[in-house]
């Protein structure tokens, strides 16, 4: 099944990427090989198969519920593009 | 001095031929001379590395007198290392001074290993060839008109071209082995959860093991024995003792069995690559192996599986990067989705943002047990192939790559013509078994990798066998010329 640039536009914006329209059809082409040869897995008889998530198949460690972490938020904000008073400042997004 | 091994440069320390200060001098203007003509590093820490180095003969001075005290080494750009930029080969990281040191970079520290900087490599490990990088392709110091291989490009070519002695790298799809191969260097992908994760970029996370890119198999011994162990920062580490693998490595071959997996030497392997591997095989019969056909069916479908869970799982793991926090943010954003979708959109490259589309649409409602729940039974496959085999051989040998050094750009057109490429190492990534990369010799002056997987902790098999081989054979000691 391939995919049309109206559903490529979709999957942009579900992902939070933007795209100019000049890149929408080669971007679109290049997905549909891709998905091309990721189609080949339809063929294989899966009945049956429990689905593999992690290698060892382990579970989650738990630990003791203290604080293992102090406050790093200067050194944390003083890498991000725009801070004031210790909070990350950010177009408006409520009028 | 550059010539030396690991193990070389220890005893030299160690019998005071020379100073940690002095060979990271000479290191530092052996890059500084040669590095314009590969582009291996993204950042140099001359400075910290000179302050480290003395720290180490100062350490050696009071009586300490670790292996790695004072070795010179280099970390691929995705592990964190505090103040120094880490940018991952990404625009979207345009600035970020991890704030913490990785696991691994600290491990070593600790072992007194002196960091030169910081290495070159696909955008976020998504590559074969080390072209996707924004801060430029490296180049083969075999051919300097032909790719290293990817995504630990930089790693691979620093230490061919004798910049280094060994660096880090990680192996999401054999972002380790296959560069190796294609540089004549040693490299090994552990176990998954046997090196800790923890400040290590993410790409995918189920899949992405950090390990050594040495020239000899005693070298990724002495660096993995430092690097390997349970780290409680890493929620997948694995809490089970690292193996000796130093000592691992003197055990004769004697009554090793081999497994020849038939799809490895089928249609799309370079035949000349294939005969190389196949002499390997000989040599290994002469040190006391055993050899059987073996068959591991589900090979072919390890691609499409892979290229569905490898981007799934970026998908999400890339969604940090939002222009808020930290790294790149465009201009004048003129709402938050503006924002997010600019800072993006300009921030990542064109792979990077193919392999997050194609990860959304499959975890996207109505697609996701058609693909990512197909992928992973498919996985499990694959799992069950090696799981099967290891009843019957101890290693499985084959080719690392099936196709020798390509030219730069030769590929880029076609994404899925360079995913093909890493048919041979990704299953070990997808059952999460340990995997090595060793010289084999040279075709056309290329140099030719042969792949040795093992069972799940078998590390120091691979690395004892990789050893054994290169007691009986120099391919190793080969270097490009002009470096």
């Amino acid at each position: 099944m391939a995919l049309e640039r109206s559903e490529v536009e979709k999957i942009a914006h579900l992902a939070r990427l933007g795209l100019g329209d000049s890149e929408l059809p080669q971007t679109t082409a290049t997905l549909n090989s891709i998905l091309g040869l990721i189609d080949n897995m339809q063929a294989v008889d899966t009945t049956g198969i429990e689905p593999l998530a992690h290698p060892l198949e382990t579970t989650q460690r738990l630990r003791a519920d203290t604080v293992i972490e102090t406050n790093q938020r200067d050194a944390y904000q003083a890498i991000a593009p725009a801070v004031e008073s210790g909070l990350y400042l950010v177009p408006k997004v409520i009028e | 001095m550059h010539q030396l091994t690991l193990a070389e440069i220890a005893r030299a320390l160690a019998d005071k031929q020379f100073s940690s200060a002095e060979l990271t001098g000479s290191l530092l203007s052996r890059i500084e001379q040669l590095d314009p003509q590969l582009n291996s590093f993204i950042t140099v820490t001359a400075e910290q590395a000179l302050e480290q180095a003395k720290a180490a003969d100062a350490r050696r001075a009071a009586g300490e007198n670790g292996p790695l005290l004072g070795a010179p080494i280099a970390h691929k750009d995705l592990f964190c290392t505090r103040g120094v930029l880490t940018s991952c080969g990404s625009k979207i990281l345009t600035g970020f001074k991890a704030p913490y040191d990785a696991t691994v970079v600290e491990k070593l520290a600790n072992a007194g290993t002196v960091s030169l900087g910081k290495l070159n490599m696909d955008e976020f490990a998504m590559g074969s060839a080390n072209e996707s990088s924004h801060y430029g392709p490296v180049k083969n110091p075999w051919d300097t008109s032909r790719v290293p291989g990817g995504s630990s490009g930089g790693s691979a070519a620093a230490v061919a071209a004798r910049l280094l002695p060994a660096a880090t790298g990680t192996d999401t799809g054999g972002s380790i082995r296959q560069p190796a191969a294609l540089t004549n260097l040693t490299g090994i992908k552990p176990t998954y959860g046997r090196v800790s994760r923890w400040g290590m970029i993410a790409y995918a996370s189920s899949l992405d093991q950090g390990g050594p890119l040495a020239r000899t198999a005693e070298d990724c011994a002495l660096l993995l024995g430092a690097m390997a162990g349970f780290d409680p920062k890493d929620s997948t580490s694995v809490d089970q003792p690292v193996g000796d693998y130093l000592a691992a490595l003197a055990q004769p071959l004697a009554g090793l069995r081999i497994g020849l997996p038939k799809e490895y030497f089928g249609a799309g392997l370079d035949a000349r690559i294939g005969e190389k591997v196949m002499a390997v095989v000989e040599a290994l019969k002469k040190l006391g192996a055993t050899v059987k056909d073996i068959s591991l069916p589900n090979l072919q479908h390890a691609i499409p599986a892979y290229y569905v869970i490898a981007p799934a799982e970026a998908s999400s793991n890339l969604s940090r990067f939002d222009g808020v926090r930290f790294g790149y943010r465009c201009e004048n954003p003129k709402d938050l989705q503006d924002l997010y979708k600019r800072s993006r959109g300009e921030g990542f490259g064109e792979e990077v943002k193919r392999r997050i589309m194609v990860g959304t649409y499959a975890l996207s409602a109505g697609y996701y047990d058609a693909y990512y729940i197909k992928a992973q039974q498919i996985r499990r496959l694959i799992k069950n192939d090696f799981v099967a085999a290891f009843n019957d051989v101890d290693v499985i040998l084959g080719p690392t790559t099936p196709n020798l050094a390509w030219k730069l750009g030769e590929k880029n057109a076609d994404p899925v013509s360079a995913y093909l490429e890493d048919i041979y190492t990704i299953t070990a990534n997808l059952a999460g078994i340990p995997g090595l990369s060793m010289p084999a010799g040279f075709v056309d002056g290329l140099p030719v990798g042969v792949q040795l997987l093992g069972n799940y902790f078998q590390e120091g098999r691979l690395l004892n066998v990789a050893h054994q081989y290169q007691q009986v054979s120099d391919w190793h000691k080969h270097a490009p010329s002009g470096f």
